[in-house]
């Protein structure tokens, strides 16, 4: 018996020797492979799914089979950070920590050599084009998130009592698969103008003309123009209140809308004080969704416009002082306002995640 | 029966409504694929909804010139003029896909451990590394680019396909994770308890237990996390700028088409086509998974 239990270990131990090394080997030369080999890019694909998948794998198995060499007690108390360890590390490393790095790179000069104490923040606060990001960037918020929900549970509400559900909801979801510099494409195509007399292309303008009215530069002029954008943002946008909305009116049970119906209450009240308080939930989530992608949306304003006319943003402004600015001090007191704007939803989710029972 | 006609009344007028809607939402898209298929005169001068009023006006060349990229001639050594091809949409397409596949596939193991870690196994700083996990969700990764990007110019990433590869598994990971968490845990006890009762390890559990039961989970993040990083442009532009025109994916070739060529209808809307079709066809069949990973908590930076 404890002949075999020898055995045992000497075996596991040999194979621990064996699979630690190769799973270094293959991790690292792949990395190194990557990082400066140039291949085509099927090959390279193909080589990046299949070094991924295996290094991780194989970075599981031999963790594993290291702390199998401890006695079963330590095994156990050790076996749960091998398989959070690697997910923790990276998230730690792409957001955790930069987090920080921001906030203290936000206090440099432009390429962060000097302390400057509050003077990027000082400038976002007091600049004439950080005034108009901002003040669009609430225009987004209120509006883009009010007409994308509204229109959503608009839609979900229609569908259930139509005999076309299921093709309307995919219509109007659609453009969630559509990237928003694709959406941009697709309104600048709409909103296309051409000069009185000449034959309009875009269809809004060509609708315009037939009604007897001007074309419009639609994006030419602030404070309109925000709203145009802000209405591709909707386009995108709805399919995705419409979702959440219509799952959770599935959800309101039908004998109460029966029976509030013999008694008599019509359509509206029954809408007003039977479903929307029962999908109440889901409606505060869809909209702290939207509101989330609304501030950081920055493809539609840096595809569309480039924030002229009027049109900058946070995000918009974050990437350009970063990027082509180059100046890395304003761009983080950016991103650092971005963060804390989101950051009561933050403490709203660790706040609901704190009544779980599972913890 | 004068009620019930008046209910199929309503049902009717309720039903027009939304097709009313949905014309309204697929116009615009069914807009830039007519226009994508008429030629440069036509595109130009007339509305793309008088196309089927002049149909010998369809062509594929469009598509020809924006796959293959622009023709145009250069003067060569010998004095002569040579035909060449510019950057197309072509080559950002396999771009696109060799920037999405492995920054779909990398995380995915690695966050399902985790969520195995935190649903099976209890261990000091278990709730707190959740409610990291927690936090890390909705934190905007413009908060991220600056100190990445100077990390990446030190070890050589920046540029390469590897540096967006992580970088996008590193932005998933806490919403993989929160998904996985969620479908993990309602894995009933008896199934794992009897598995180590045979003397299986949490390698083995995990491996040939945990992966197995949780495809569905598995398949939804892969198709919520497929569809972002195809569309994404703020991470492909910060990540794989220095890579040069080789690297550009289909989201930052379409912005620079739309900014150099913003007139040229007939090759911007079909150079949107290309851009938009792999997620389309992702989306429609398999919409299913796609609702699920959005039900399951989507709010990601």
């Amino acid at each position: 018996m404890q002949l075999q239990i020898d055995q045992e270990k000497r075996e596991r131990t040999i194979r621990t020797l064996v699979v630690t090394p190769i799973t270094l080997i293959i991790m690292i030369s792949g990395f190194l492979l990557l990082r400066d080999i140039q291949m085509s890019q099927i090959l390279t694909t193909l080589f990046a799914i299949v070094w991924g998948t295996v290094s991780v794998l194989a970075l599981f198995y031999s963790m594993n089979l290291i702390v199998q060499l401890f006695p079963l007690k330590k095994y156990n108390k050790i076996i749960p950070f091998v398989f959070v360890g690697p997910a923790i590390l990276i998230m730690g490393w792409y957001l955790l920590i930069p987090t920080v790095r921001s906030v203290y790179l936000s206090f440099m000069n432009r390429n962060s050599t000097g302390f400057v104490g509050l003077e990027n923040y000082h400038y976002i606060f007091t600049d004439a084009t950080m005034r108009t990001a901002f003040g669009n960037t609430v225009l987004w918020l209120l509006f883009g998130t009010a007409f994308a929900v509204l229109f959503g549970l608009m839609t979900a509400l229609l569908a259930e009592r139509s005999s076309i559900e299921k093709l309307g909801k995919t219509l109007v979801f659609l453009p969630m698969a559509i990237s928003m510099v694709g959406a941009g494409v697709i309104w600048k195509f709409m909103y296309a103008y051409k000069p009185l007399g000449a034959n309009q292309t875009g269809l809004l303008n060509a609708l315009v003309v037939t009604f007897g009215s001007n074309p419009k530069n639609w994006l030419g002029s602030a404070p309109l123009n925000n709203f145009f954008l802000i209405l591709i943002f909707v386009w995108l946008q709805s399919g995705f209140s419409l979702v959440v909305l219509s799952a959770a009116l599935k959800g309101v049970p039908d004998e109460i809308k029966e029976a509030a119906r013999i008694d008599g209450a019509g359509e509206f009240t029954i809408l007003a004080r039977i479903i929307l308080p029962s999908i109440y939930g889901s409606i505060v989530t869809v909209s702290t969704t939207i509101m989330l992608a609304a501030l950081k949306s920055f493809d539609i304003v840096y595809s569309m416009t480039n924030g002229l006319y009027g049109t900058e943003v946070l995000a918009s402004q974050q990437y350009k002082q970063m990027f082509k600015f180059l100046d890395y001090g304003r761009g983080s007191a950016i991103a650092v306002v971005i963060l804390l704007a989101v950051s009561p939803v933050i403490y709203y989710n660790l706040k609901e995640f704190n009544k779980r029972e599972v913890f | 029966m004068k009620a019930t006609s008046k209910m199929k009344d309503s049902h009717i007028l309720i039903t027009l409504l939304l097709v009313l809607f949905c014309l309204i939402w697929t116009i615009p898209t069914a807009g830039i694929l007519i226009t994508s298929f008429r030629d440069r005169d036509a595109t130009a001068t007339t509305g793309w909804w008088t196309a089927f009023s002049s149909p010998k006006d369809f062509t594929l060349e469009n598509y020809d010139e924006v796959l293959g990229g622009q023709r145009y001639t250069v003067g060569t050594a010998g004095g002569g003029t040579a035909a060449r091809r510019g950057a197309s949409m072509g080559s950002a397409f396999l771009s696109s896909v060799t920037v999405t596949l492995p920054s779909v596939i990398i995380p995915i193991f690695i966050a399902a451990a985790a969520a195995y870690a935190f649903a099976w196994m209890s261990f000091p700083g278990r709730k707190i590394l959740f409610a990291m996990v927690i936090a890390l969700l909705v934190v905007p990764l413009q908060i991220s680019l600056i100190p990445i990007l100077r990390d990446y110019q030190k070890i050589g990433l920046n540029g390469t396909y590897l540096g967006i590869w992580l970088a996008h598994a590193g932005f998933g990971l806490p919403l993989a994770t929160y998904i996985l968490f969620n479908y993990i845990a309602t894995i009933p006890r008896s199934i794992l308890e009897s598995a180590f009762i045979d003397g299986a390890n949490h390698f083995m559990v995990f491996s040939r237990l945990i992966i197995p039961l949780s495809v569905p989970a598995l398949a939804s993040f892969a198709i919520f996390q497929f569809i972002w990083v195809w569309n994404d442009l703020l991470v492909a532009l910060v990540f794989l700028s220095g890579g040069g025109q080789m690297m550009e994916v289909v989201t930052v070739r379409l912005m620079n088409m739309a900014g150099t060529r913003g007139s040229d209808w007939h090759l911007l809307t079909a150079g949107a086509f290309v851009s938009m079709i792999l997620p389309l066809i992702v989306f429609l069949s398999l919409q299913k998974y796609f609702v699920k990973g959005l039900l399951a908590g989507s709010v990601k930076g």
